[in-house]
């Protein structure tokens, strides 16, 4: 299987690298552009490591002017732009290529209006989602997607990816929690997309721009909706025998009319990780593990714990532990939150994020399992077992290329698995460069043209994080 | 005019691409009971999607239902309700706003985004719209989207298809996610409330702990006695306490009943179909989306506009507005909702009106730019729908 390409960057533009950063350092304060070879190379690279391109020039704005006026120049000068937020992106969404400047929103980070009337907050883009949900906990409130690299990850970056979390089962993913965007478009143009109503104005641009991973403008920032947190919050550890009866526990669950805030599933091998790593609890003596979690009341929680337990039972669960205390609910999360962490300490890994019908999940479970043993690895899985959404992790070495190069196959092969049973190629983590030439298993030519033919509304010159999503074959270039 | 009745997908799309192609325009009807909604439109051909109905899919433990476009509303609902579950976004039935008689169907629910009084605790209907079919301008089939809940793969079509009015394509097939009916559903009622009031108490019971799925606030104007409703959903039990926990929160505001059962439900069909304003049919009818914390300030602005009636629902995130028809000057309630920070809609004015003048607010250069490039990648020729939206688009 072949190294994922990047197209080769433009001569004529690298040649004309020392006018560009002369003009980029016109536009903005010399703290604000990076040029050093040293300080662009944590530019290099996003969470999908196995990949790098060192670009042109880093320029971290301050202000939503400054971001289109940097555009402004860098459209003029027809060069490459990607847009960055916190370089979390597992899918290479991020990752520059040589001929590109970055242009990055951690700098604004700012919160600009916090409403509890209307229950909606204003934030720079580059501001990390843990610190959104942190500036209104204290009231009771809360931020609903909650990415597993909440800490890290930017406002900006989940909106690109449209990036979900383990709670996203009952309360939506970003598009679903996102009112309005300032976006600035590759000419320099300042758009407004919703704003701090419900519903569009006219067509739902804001729904197009959530998950168009940095491809239609740089989004500067964003009104949230944040809601009011339950009285309580409770996860329970079932443990089961076998993977198919917890998948079968699942679609249990909510075939009863019960749904938790959050299904999460592992199985042994990611149990086994995990709980080395938190010391959560975890049962080291079963198959596949769910944390399901309801909230309210204690006597709701404890009503609907009640059903819940029953269907378990039902499917044979082995071990239920209830969280006591909130000391045990965090270690119960953090093992779950640092799954993918906790891995690359036992081995390098690539995430996969195909999403399948939830009534599928025991039979592409043993197919995913069969698939990795075909190349000779091992995965570990961890995902959001309510709404289908897998996260198989491939193990291997890094420092292996064949290694490498058969954890690529394995995951093209889940992928496409994924696709053939009903389901999708990426439910949070997005396309970027990993899973673009996989777009033809998923849509027929004529789909991929009409994205196109949207996307080149935006960015005519395709110049805005060019490399991804589309197939680098038969791009539409316009008319 | 000619009514085409493509029997599927394919044939729809030969007649697209045919129509588009002789440089000819259609319309697109599903139930006719929308028809008041937009612009009128003047095409040369009318394409019914009467005849592509079914529902294609349907996994209720999945929560998911896929069909066809032309499928009347009525028979999701009854299948949905046969397992115990439900459309979440409660969608509006725009028959009694329109006096009209025709089947809604489930594609003309997506295409314009049709949502009601849950749509502030769970979302609309283009939350809830996970995967489309549709014939673009060039008589081809595109999908977008598919019938799992999470999915980022490639640019979302099926969002820019919700609200869009079939100017960016006839939809063939839709597929929404689902949710379980509850088990009970309880309304505190307020009663004699002032607009501000109105408002504060229902931010104060949204922003709870205690999950309200629906806020609506019909002041004595609209209602025969002025109500402020708050409903919670769940099981009895969850009922109980959290109508326990509300009233008590909430007694600044004065004392509540609870409304239960087939009078409770009316009521909210009531709040969705916009009944309250629906008169004899003939008035002017505004939706306005604003946030909840302007809105009580938005319709006390509006004294200069002519507005005889209004109610909130969405905690105050929506509403609704009615006048006599004609004379009056609509930029008034547009700039009005422009400065609030929301935007407006007029949903029913006669036929002369909505030709004469914007029916949508009016957008932004930048983004009315947008709006026609958009237009144009999807529908080349404007043979769609042409103007449904906006003039010229
Ligand atoms: C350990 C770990 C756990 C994770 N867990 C989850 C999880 O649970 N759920 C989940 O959904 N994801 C998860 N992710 C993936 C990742 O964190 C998300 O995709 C996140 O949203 C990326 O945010 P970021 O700020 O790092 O963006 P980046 O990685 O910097 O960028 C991501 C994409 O956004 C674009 N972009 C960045 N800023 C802008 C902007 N201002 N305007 C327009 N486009 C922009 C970039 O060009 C790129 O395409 C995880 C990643 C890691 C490493």
């Amino acid at each position: 299987m072949a190294e994922i390409a990047f197209p080769a960057p433009d001569p004529e533009i690298l040649a004309r690298r020392d006018a560009i950063v002369a003009g980029l350092a016109r536009l903005v304060a010399p703290e604000c552009l990076i040029t050093e070879a040293d300080g662009r190379r944590p530019f290099e690279t996003d969470a999908l490591t196995a990949y790098r391109r060192l670009p042109m020039a880093v320029v971290l704005p301050r202000t939503t002017e400054e971001v289109s006026a940097v555009l402004g120049f860098l459209n003029a000068e027809g060069v490459k732009v990607v847009a960055r937020g916190a370089g979390t992106s597992l899918a290479g969404g991020a990752i520059p290529q040589e001929d590109a400047v970055v242009v990055g929103v951690s700098k604004m980070n700012r919160i600009l209006d916090i409403d509890y009337a209307s229950r909606t907050m204003r934030v720079e883009a580059g501001i990390t989602n843990l610190a959104v949900t942190g500036a209104v906990a204290a009231d009771g409130f809360f931020y609903a997607p909650d990415p597993s690299s909440q800490l890290a990850c930017t406002i900006a970056g989940n909106i690109a990816m449209n990036s979900g979390g383990a709670h996203c089962l009952k309360y939506g993913v970003t598009t679903n929690n996102i009112l309005g965007v300032k976006m600035v478009l590759i000419d320099g143009t300042v758009v407004e997309l919703g704003g701090d109503a419900l519903d569009a104005p006219g067509l739902d641009l804001l729904g197009l721009v959530i998950g168009s991973e940095g491809q239609l403008g740089i989004v500067t920032e964003a009104t949230l909706r944040i809601l009011h947190a339950a009285e309580g919050a409770r996860p329970v550890l079932f443990g089961f025998p076998t993977s198919e009866a917890a998948g079968a526990a699942v679609a249990a669950i909510i075939g009863a009319g019960i749904i938790p805030v959050a299904m999460e599933f592992m199985d042994r091998p990611a149990i086994a990780i995990c709980e080395a790593y938190a010391k959560a609890g975890y049962p080291l003596d079963v198959e596949a593990m769910l944390i399901i979690e309801v909230e309210g009341s204690d006597a709701e929680m404890d009503a609907t714990l009640k059903r819940i337990i029953a269907i378990a039972q039902a499917h044979g669960v082995t071990t239920i532990r209830e969280s006591r205390s909130a000391m045990e609910t965090a270690a119960i999360w953090k093992g779950r939150k640092s799954a993918f962490g906790a891995t690359g300490r036992v081995a390098d890994y690539i995430c996969m994020d195909g999403t399948i019908p939830t009534g599928r999940l025991p039979e592409v479970l043993r197919a995913m399992e069969e698939i990795a043993t075909g190349y000779g690895l091992r995965v570990a899985n961890v995902f959001h077992a309510g709404d289908g959404n897998l996260h198989p992790l491939i193990l291997y070495n890094i420092n292996d290329p064949d290694e490498q190069a058969r954890a690529e196959a394995a995951g093209n092969d889940i992928l496409k698995l994924c696709v053939d049973v009903g389901g999708c190629l990426t439910g949070e983590h997005g396309v970027g460069i990993e899973k673009r030439e996989l777009m033809t298993h998923q849509f027929a030519p004529v789909d991929l043209e009409q994205q196109m033919r949207v996307r080149a509304v935006f960015d005519p010159a395709w110049l805005l994080n060019p490399a991804k999503v589309f197939p680098l074959e038969g791009r539409w270039q316009g008319r | 005019m000619s009514v085409l009745f493509p029997k599927d997908e394919a044939e729809c799309a030969g007649l697209v691409g045919d129509i588009a192609g002789r440089g000819e325009t259609l319309e697109i009807v599903g139930g006719g009971t929308r028809a008041g909604l937009g612009r009128p439109v003047e095409a040369t051909h009318r394409l019914s999607s009467a005849q592509m109905s079914g529902i294609t899919l349907y996994e209720p433990s999945e929560l998911v239902i896929g069909a066809r476009a032309g499928t009347p509303v009525s028979t999701i609902e009854a299948a949905l309700a046969e397992k115990g579950q439900m459309l979440p976004f409660e969608p509006m039935d725009h028959r009694t706003l329109y006096g009209q008689t025709g089947e809604p169907t489930i594609g003309a629910v997506a295409a314009a985004n049709v949502s009601g009084p849950r749509r502030i605790s769970v979302g609309a209907a283009r939350d809830h719209l996970i995967g489309v079919r549709f014939v673009n301008g060039r008589g081809e089939v595109v999908k977008s989207g598919g019938r799992v809940m999470k999915n980022v793969t490639g640019l979302d079509l099926v969002k820019l298809s919700a609200g869009a009015h079939g100017t960016l394509g006839v939809l063939t097939e839709v597929i929404f996610k689902l949710l379980p009916r509850p088990d009970a559903s309880l309304t505190l009622v307020f009663r004699g409330l002032g607009d501000a009031d109105a408002v504060g108490l229902m931010s104060l019971a949204l922003g709870s702990p205690y999950e309200v799925s629906a806020a609506a606030h019909l002041p004595a104007e609209a209602d025969f006695s002025g109500r402020t409703l708050i409903r919670i959903e769940g099981f009895p039990a969850s009922l109980a306490y959290r109508r326990d926990q509300l009233v008590a929160r909430l007694a600044a505001h004065g004392a509540a009943e609870a409304l239960e059962g087939e009078a409770e439900g009316a009521l909210w069909a009531r709040v969705r179909d916009c009944a309250p304003l629906a008169g004899d049919g003939t008035g002017e009818v505004w939706r306005v989306s604003v946030a909840p914390a302007k809105a009580a300030g938005f319709v006390a602005g509006l004294s200069e506009a002519g507005i005889v009636r209004h109610f909130y629902d969405w905690g105050g995130g929506l509403v609704w507005l009615s006048r006599a028809a004609g004379a009056l000057d609509d930029g008034a309630i547009f700039a009005a909702a422009a400065r609030a920070g929301g935007h407006a809609m007029l949903v029913r004015a006669p036929d002369a009106r909505r030709r004469a003048g914007p029916v949508f607010q009016p957008l932004s250069a930048g983004v009315m730019a947008l709006t026609a490039g958009i237009k144009a990648s999807i529908d080349p020729g404007h043979a769609i729908n042409p103007g449904r939206m906006y003039e010229g688009l």
